[in-house]
């Protein structure tokens, strides 16, 4: 049953950083995940000018170019309200890494420190902030949880996506063999590496579809990206159809479970 | 400049990052709670015995006993003693009636080596005090129980006074105060040999003992 | 293992000894079951969170502490050492280290050497040194053994012949040991390679070590080990040599035991080894047996340029537990050969750049996904992803004066360099970001459906007909 919240813990407005993966290849993910909390009765602000938080540059080793892209969006979320992001891995850069891209400009360090003590990657805010708790209203089905591993480690919110799917009554959450291992995206590793990178898909991929789940839903569209492209490869080489493994975004499959 | 001065002079070029030192003590009492002698001892005997040691519990009277049928139910024809020792001393005078012949360990390795590697087939030692949270033997090996007799011969046998178990290996190394002066080799052991080098499948008497087998010297028995 | 050998560039042939691994099947379950295996070994030594949390505090506390201390260190070291009769000897290279190793073998007119199980003297390609003056130098851990016979090196820096099976380490000693008939039966083998090294110990007139710890306030040199071939290299051979590099360092004795639980636990899910064996000296003049002379080489071979940098130091902190590899994804896919350098997986990627400069090794440090699972399992809490990230950035940042590092600047393209600012140009300016990623959505036909590495296992990737900013603009 859902418990009420008091007004004061339940912020009336949040800042919503969509990522450019979500913004460019997933925006129905985004989307969602605004209706989530705006059914939650919450004002969703998405500022227009916001881009990238930096992550593929500074992962790469180019931490200036990071740094630039990165103070752009430092500037974006003037009054102090959360900042929710629909992916662990941007969160992770925005809280975590922030403070020590800038760690020799105190004034933007200043501003990064800030900023990271109101990030929060959305399964957590759903969790932990709006105690998140709405009737599931779909029938029985069985899907796979995959935890990118900047949830996991960096933002260590791996158990919120469970305790979201482990809400919804008729919904079965699957068990893969090695849960806890990367996917193998990695950003830019997964093209300087491909073989290696393709190694790791390839046995999450089979990992997830021994588990027999419908499909597989993840908070990181950029996991997503990597496993669902590769399982539509391997249908694609055996000339199927119909994806052997669907996925989405955790967002949209909780706001189809909870909506009418 | 040598290469000590060289080395040397890099490190103290380096930035100085002075750090706290580490409370160590304050770790064990907050994750350590004191234990009886029973409690410590009957987590010693669980632990070496996982790590596939015989134990038997003796009284200071009963062990050379035990010794005995311990060599006999082996058939073990000879032991390699320290005739220094008081313990040494009373598994000669047990033994020698039995028909085990007790061999002391008398001169320099350089005299008899290939008889230690090639004809000890156990020896027996003492152990100076034990660590009950690994199941560990703490021996100090000196003049009269050379440093080989725990090594060499594929069974050894160990006498360990119950009373002498710490809890761990930092309250036995602080309550007998090692860091005053330790000698030339000092030995946790915690088991028989052992390696899984091959495929991971565990396997005993890689090197050292093939057996250890540790007498335990407590009230009861 | 391989038809790409490896070499003095590791980076060189990287991706394609890390191909030939992915593409064997059989090597792929190998490593998998062996590093499950390690990996549910660990876990069971660590059922306390809270106690594991602290303990890995504690840990990279000690360790931090030391090498603040590190000069000064070494030279109490050293006056302890000495004043119990072991004498210390400094090589800032692998070749010196060899040079003053051999240098004590012929003056005791060495013919045979046994070697405990040390990483170090294979940092410095020791075995090479000794067979090119006629020194027999033996591997007697049992791993080590099997690799020696075998002609390779190890895959692991714990479980050296891990990517063996017992079927061919049994073909191995049937054909390389006299009178072996071949058995997979493992306590046979076992107890071929004991009677063999045996005997070796007997005669050996040298015994070379590793070292765990360095203990500055006793002048103690301690050793882990399971097999007792530690125990025997260090005391059976009329001479002790061991070799370590400079970091291994302790002040005080009771900053052993937190790191040696840490480093049984962490590396092979044991609450400690059989063996641990603290030598405070050679010999004394009453004393029956141990060797009547002991060594100490201390190596530097890079450590000092880690050193120089706050953030690279951290690097020093390490143990040597290989847990790191143990829950590495791309270690378990690839294992220890694919990297090319003495020290595999995630330590190996931080710390060879050290000893071997970035232009040899920048590639490795490209090979993670920086999934920090081996962040997450340090005992010592080496944050490793970020300095895999740094080490990223010194490859490819422009060459400049007053490097950190040896070949900074190696992985340097003035392609990619463009790349990235062009990147960052678009990135940081929303008005440039709006106009791309909105010719992206609507021209997405355009994609070609060959992406480079990307499409060799996947779709091509298709940007949305619509960004989410155009569907909540629509939604007003």
């Amino acid at each position: 049953m859902k418990q009420p919240e008091s007004a004061a813990s339940r912020p009336r407005d949040v800042y919503f950083f969509a990522t450019c993966v979500v913004d460019q290849f997933f925006p129905g993910a985004g989307m969602d995940a605004i209706t989530l909390l705006e059914r939650e009765g919450i004002r969703v602000h998405f500022p227009e000018e916001q881009t990238c938080c930096g992550q593929p540059a500074y992962t790469s080793g180019f931490p200036d170019e990071a740094r630039k892209v990165a103070a752009h969006q430092l500037t974006l979320f003037p009054n102090d309200w959360p900042v929710v992001v629909p992916s662990g891995s941007c969160a992770g850069m925005m809280k975590h890494h922030y403070p020590t891209l800038f760690a020799a400009d105190p004034v933007r360090k200043a501003q990064a420190e800030a900023l990271s003590a109101r990030i929060y990657e959305l399964t957590d805010f759903l969790v932990n902030v709006l105690n998140f708790q709405p009737e599931d209203k779909g029938s029985d089905c069985t899907v796979v949880l995959h935890t990118s591993c900047s949830a996991r480690r960096e933002m260590g919110v791996h158990l919120t996506g469970r305790k979201l799917l482990g809400g919804l009554g008729k919904v079965t959450v699957a068990q893969q063999d090695h849960e806890s291992e990367c996917c193998g995206f990695g950003g830019t590793f997964s093209v300087k590496q491909p073989e290696i990178s393709g190694a790791m898909v390839e046995d999450k991929v089979k990992a997830l579809k021994a588990t027999g789940a419908e499909r597989v839903v993840s908070a990181d569209c950029g996991c997503l990206m990597n496993i669902l492209g590769h399982a539509a490869w391997k249908d694609k080489q055996a000339g199927l159809t119909k994806p052997s493994l669907p996925g989405e975004h955790i967002a949209s499959f909780l706001l189809r479970r909870t909506s009418k | 400049m040598s290469a000590r001065d060289r080395i040397l002079a890099k490190l103290n070029a380096a930035p100085v990052l002075p750090k706290a030192a580490p409370e160590i003590a304050d770790w064990y009492a907050a994750h350590r709670s004191a234990e009886t002698t029973a409690e410590k001892s009957a987590r010693f005997r669980g632990c070496i015995e996982f790590a596939h040691a015989e134990v038997y519990a003796v009284s200071n009277a009963s062990w050379p006993q035990k010794l005995w049928e311990v060599l006999s139910a082996k058939q073990l024809e000879k032991l390699l003693v320290a005739p220094g020792t008081t313990h040494g001393q009373r598994a000669i005078d047990v033994l020698s009636e039995s028909g085990i012949a007790c061999r002391g360990y008398e001169q320099k390795i350089e005299d008899w080596k290939e008889e230690m590697f090639h004809d000890i087939p156990a020896s027996l030692t003492i152990a100076r005090s034990a660590i009950a949270e690994t199941g560990t033997l703490v021996l100090w090996p000196d003049a009269h129980e050379p440093r080989l007799m725990s090594l060499v011969p594929p069974v050894h046998i160990v006498l360990l006074d119950a009373s002498n178990i710490h809890n761990t290996f930092y309250e036995a190394m602080t309550a007998e105060g090692w860091a005053d002066g330790l000698p030339t080799n000092a030995l946790l052991i915690s088991g028989p040999s052992k390696t899984a080098d091959i495929q991971v499948t565990l396997a005993y008497g890689a090197h050292g003992p093939k057996e250890l087998i540790v007498l335990l010297i407590g009230d009861e028995a | 293992m391989s038809e790409h050998a490896m070499n003095f560039m590791p980076s060189e042939g990287f991706r394609a000894r890390a191909k030939d691994v992915v593409e064997n099947p059989f090597l792929r379950q190998s490593f998998r079951g062996a590093m499950d295996f390690l990996i549910n070994k660990r876990i069971t030594q660590f059922p306390n969170a809270d106690e594991l949390e602290t303990l890995r505090t504690l840990g990279e506390q000690i360790r931090q502490y030391n090498l603040g201390k590190l000069p000064s260190l070494l030279v109490q070291l050293e006056e302890s050492l000495t004043r119990n009769g072991i004498k210390v000897h400094w090589a800032e290279t692998p070749d010196e280290a060899n040079a003053i190793i051999l240098g004590i073998c012929q003056k005791h007119s060495a013919k045979l050497m046994v070697k405990g199980k040390s990483m170090v003297s294979e940092e410095i390609e020791l075995n090479h040194a000794c067979a090119a003056v006629g020194i027999e130098a033996m591997e007697s851990d049992m791993g080590e053994y099997i690799v020696q016979l075998a002609g390779e090196k190890p895959s692991h820096i714990i479980m050296p012949a891990i990517h063996k099976t017992k079927e061919e380490i049994a073909r191995l000693f049937h054909e390389k040991v006299e009178g072996v008939d071949y058995t997979d039966n493992v306590d046979e083998l076992i107890q071929i390679g004991r009677k063999v090294l045996r005997e070796k110990f007997l005669v050996a007139d040298i015994g070379l070590s590793g070292v765990n710890f360095a203990v500055a306030e006793t002048g103690t040199l301690c050793l882990v080990e399971n097999e007792g071939n530690g125990r025997l290299s260090t005391t059976a051979p009329p001479v002790h040599i061991a070799i370590t590099g400079i970091e291994k360092i302790v002040e005080k004795l009771d900053h052993v035991p937190p790191l040696l639980s840490l480093l049984t636990r962490s590396a092979t899910g044991q609450n400690i080894s059989t063996y641990f064996n603290m030598i405070s000296g050679p010999r004394k003049a009453d004393e029956k047996d141990g060797p009547t002379e002991v060594h100490l080489v201390l190596l530097d071979n890079g450590r000092t340029q880690a050193y120089a940098d706050e953030q690279l130091r951290k690097t020093l902190q390490c143990i040597r537990c290989g847990a790191c590899m143990n829950h590495c994804p791309v270690y378990t896919r690839i294992g220890g050969h694919a990297y090319g350098t003495t020290y595999p997986g995630p330590i190996g990627k931080i710390i060879s750049p050290h000893m071997l400069g970035l232009e040899a090794t920048a590639t490795m440090a490209t090979a993670s996904s920086l999934c920090g699972a081996c962040g997450e399992v340090c005992p010592v809490k080496i944050p490793i992803p970020d300095l895999l990230m740094r080490l990223r950035e010194e490859s490819f940042s422009a060459p400049h004066a007053n490097p950190a590092m040896v070949g900074q600047g190696a992985g340097y393209s003035g392609l990619m360099t463009s790349v990235w600012k062009g990147w960052a140009a678009v990135y940081r300016s929303p008005a440039l970001y709006g106009m791309v990623t909105w010719l992206g959505s609507r021209f997405s036909w355009l994609m070609p459906s060959k992406q480079g590495p990307w499409t060799s296992v996947r779709v091509p990737l298709k940007p949305a007909p619509k960004r989410l900013r155009d569907m909540l603009k629509e939604r007003q």
